[in-house]
């Protein structure tokens, strides 16, 4: 751990960034994987800035000085995996997870906007969302991953081969619920079709079982890929099911009385069930088949 | 700082401008050496060197440089640091930030003399804030919890009642069983007049004041000297935490003026403008002010830290809050809406946050039930403010039976746990009891986040039955 607390010289604040970095790659070389978590780039940013300013240069947007841009890419290409020199020959890696504190939650200022464009992963923080108290406040509309297919394939190998398909459909039902929700806004919730108001109703289970998640909590603070695999398919499940119920005319509220206990089952997978118990997930998926099941012979009959 | 030079005595002043003045050959300034000024007809001023290159000093006058004269004044640079006497004798006195009297009482003789920089505390020898401060104020105590050695900041409005709400807690707080061992330093930097007899009249008059430090600079005074008040604040509150074993509050009121101070005398020394034309070195400057707070190992005093500031229009992105909030552990936010409701004090619970709360309360601390009780009150709340919003485009009837008890619930939640009076010292269980009183607004379905025992324990409604058996 690198610290520097902020009433240190600001020259080693300037430097505390480099200092880790350096220290990851010295590991990087003995062939570990190392991470490398900056908290936060902002406050770096800000001792840039201070720097210029003493040294009177030129500034440039918001007070930064010109060269921002640059000192923030010297910085993310630092990330990589290499094969590294000598023998015998190791791969090692560093990723880089900085945080930026935007003023104000703005995402259009120099160091949020210039760092954008050098990474290919956004986690973030949504005002909104925390002052829910929804943990971790990560805002999935904005965030985006470059590596969701390159991921795909270690899941597809490791974990659950439909896994890409899940995803997308959970994804899917997010972003129609926001699409939603601003028509909801306006003509109330009575007025939507069936099949949309399933999405919303799928769509919240979603963010309280599968995105809310509990840092203090025991079981809910770590969840394997395994049961993250299970839980996406406990609503996947409970989600096509109820689809082909909503296409036989059976209304979304009815659907969702029927299966009250099921459902609130499935938000506290989270809670309940450990990395080492899976197999409940699955009496869960089973359960939902059976009550849908149920439910599809009353609707014939 | 520890500079050790001879007195020695100049009188070539080759330019004045604004605040500061420009000693010529002078080799041997040393940055922020004190400084004496003698006038031709015997008046005495005070300065500080903030610059020092090629043979020349730059000195920043407290009081000002009007009426010096290039000619006839004569200048001595007094090879120290800026010191001010400091005592346990300061409690009850209202001062300036160089000691001397502002309340017509005598001077300060007893003390010793520190430099006003202080020393910066060693990180590994910082010990964890987890006890327990009481505001008196339901807003902070239940949902924003302050702790020792907290620095936790109030980001106010201009027109809105902060200084109302910072002597309220200067008046009221205190560690509980500690009572006698609690002192409030409170700088008002740069204040207006009626602020500042606001003040003085109210700890005067609620009798607050025998426990209370002022230190005080006014609206109208250079910008040299504003700069100077938290200083003398916090190494007064130094002293008496870590010499008298005494727990401190100390109460910044108001950073946005030691900011615009900060940015005049960048300006007149002609330092290039950073954002919004405040210097690039605010962020470090703040930060040796509000890194002045904290615990230390092996020593029973602690310094917790408030500082109040204007947002300039309710602007939170500006500098001055977005500094000072990377540097402080929360934020306790006030609220121009809850304002113009008539609600005293108007804090906005949900944009506030306390980031330590969670270590200081609880069992043994404050009541078992405080965390778990948070955050229900959080959640619904929340859920409250939503509602409202959804109320006011589909028209409350089309809400259903839950969202119509959180509405009165939200409603509530402002009048009766929110709202308090200026002289209403609650402690934490009457905070927290209310907190149950209003809860009991929703079915108890809805209270998730509170354990089935705790509820059995505190609801009122099994509350009155166990009282009624």
């Amino acid at each position: 751990m690198i610290a520097n607390t902020s009433n240190m010289p600001v020259a080693a604040r300037e430097a505390s960034i480099y200092v880790g970095a350096t220290i990851a790659e010295y590991f990087r070389d003995q062939g570990y994987d190392v991470l490398l978590v900056a908290d936060s780039t902002s406050r770096w940013a800000e001792a840039l800035r201070d720097l210029a300013g003493r040294m009177e240069e030129m500034p440039a947007e918001e007070g930064f000085p010109s060269y921002l841009a640059s000192r923030l890419a010297e910085y993310y290409e630092r990330a990589g995996r290499v094969i590294t020199l000598g023998n015998p020959e190791r791969m090692g890696s560093v990723t880089i997870a900085s945080s930026v504190s935007p003023p104000g939650g703005d995402f259009t200022e120099p160091v949020t906007s210039n760092t954008l464009r050098f990474v290919r992963v956004f986690w973030p923080l949504d005002v909104s969302l925390a002052q829910q108290r929804h943990y971790p406040a990560i805002n999935w509309l904005q965030g985006f991953s470059a590596y969701v297919d390159l991921v795909a394939t270690w899941w597809h190998k490791n974990v659950d081969p439909e896994w890409k398909s899940m995803r997308d459909l959970m994804m899917r039902l997010l972003v129609r619920e926001d699409e939603l929700r601003q028509i909801v806004r306006l003509v109330g919730p009575e007025s939507l079709a069936e099949k949309d108001k399933l999405t919303l109703e799928v769509a919240r289970i979603i963010r309280i079982a599968f995105l809310q998640q509990n840092a203090f909590d025991d079981i809910d603070a770590f969840a394997s890929p395994q049961k993250q695999a299970k839980m996406m398919r406990t609503i996947v499940t409970f989600y096509n099911r109820a689809s082909e119920l909503v296409a036989k005319g059976v209304p979304t509220k009815k659907i969702m009385e029927a299966n009250q206990d099921l459902v609130a089952e499935m938000n506290r997978v989270k809670f309940t069930v450990k990395n080492d118990e899976l197999q409940k997930i699955d009496q869960l998926i089973q359960a939902i088949n059976a009550r849908f099941d149920q439910l599809a012979s009353g609707v014939k009959a | 700082m520890t500079v050790q030079l001879n007195i020695r005595e100049y009188s070539n002043i080759s330019m004045i401008k604004g605040p500061l003045m420009v000693v010529k050959g002078v080799g041997d300034a040393a940055y922020q050496e004190l400084v004496d000024i003698e006038m031709a007809d015997g008046t005495k001023r005070r300065g500080m060197v903030v610059d020092s290159y090629n043979d020349m000093a730059v000195v920043q006058v407290f009081e000002g440089t009007t009426g010096i004269s290039p000619t006839g004044t004569k200048v001595r640079f007094l090879g120290k640091g800026l010191e001010v006497k400091i005592s346990e004798e300061m409690l009850g006195r209202i001062m300036s930030p160089l000691g001397d009297p502002l309340d017509g009482g005598p001077p300060i003789i007893k003390g010793e003399k520190r430099d006003i920089n202080g020393d910066p505390m060693n990180p590994a020898m910082r010990d964890y804030p987890e006890e327990f401060i009481q505001t008196g104020v339901s807003a902070i105590d239940g949902l924003n919890s302050l702790l020792r050695g907290q620095k936790l900041p109030i980001f106010s409005g201009s027109g809105l009642p902060s200084n109302l709400l910072a002597a309220q807690i200067a008046r009221q707080a205190t560690v509980r069983g500690e009572e006698s061992n609690f002192a409030v330093v409170f700088a008002a930097i740069g204040v207006r007049y009626d602020e500042f007899l606001f003040f003085r009249k109210f700890f005067e008059e609620t009798g607050a004041i025998n426990r209370v430090a002022m230190i005080a600079t006014f609206a109208n005074q250079p910008p040299s000297i504003k700069i100077l008040t938290p200083r003398t604040a916090l190494t007064l509150a130094e002293y008496l935490a870590f010499e008298q074993d005494m727990h401190v509050l100390a109460i910044l009121i108001d950073m946005t003026n030691y900011c615009e101070a900060l940015r005049e005398l960048s300006a007149s020394k002609e330092e290039v403008p950073g954002r919004g034309g405040y210097p690039g070195y605010m962020y470090t400057d703040l930060a040796t002010i509000y890194e002045r707070a904290g615990k230390v190992k092996g020593k029973k005093g602690s310094i917790t830290q408030m500082p109040i500031l204007t947002m300039p229009n309710d602007d939170m992105t500006h500098p001055i809050p977005d500094l000072t909030g990377y540097i402080t552990e929360g934020q306790i936010v006030l609220d121009r809406s809850l304002y113009n409701k008539g609600i005293y004090p108007p804090i906005n619970v949900l944009m506030s946050l306390s980031r330590l709360m969670r270590d200081g309360i609880g069992a043994g601390k404050t009541r078992d039930d405080h965390k778990e009780l948070a955050n229900q009150l959080f959640a619904a709340y929340a859920r409250a403010v939503e509602v409202r919003g959804l109320a006011s485009i589909i028209g409350e009837d089309s809400l259903s039976e839950t969202d119509r008890k959180y509405l009165l619930f939200g409603d509530a939640f402002e009048r009766r746990f929110i709202q308090q009076g200026l002289n209403e010292n609650r402690s934490i269980e009457q905070t927290l009891d209310i907190g149950w009183e209003v809860l009991s607004i929703l079915p108890e379905s809805e209270l998730v986040q509170l354990k089935p025992e705790q509820i059995k324990k505190y609801h009122p409604k099994y509350k009155s039955q166990a009282q009624a058996s």
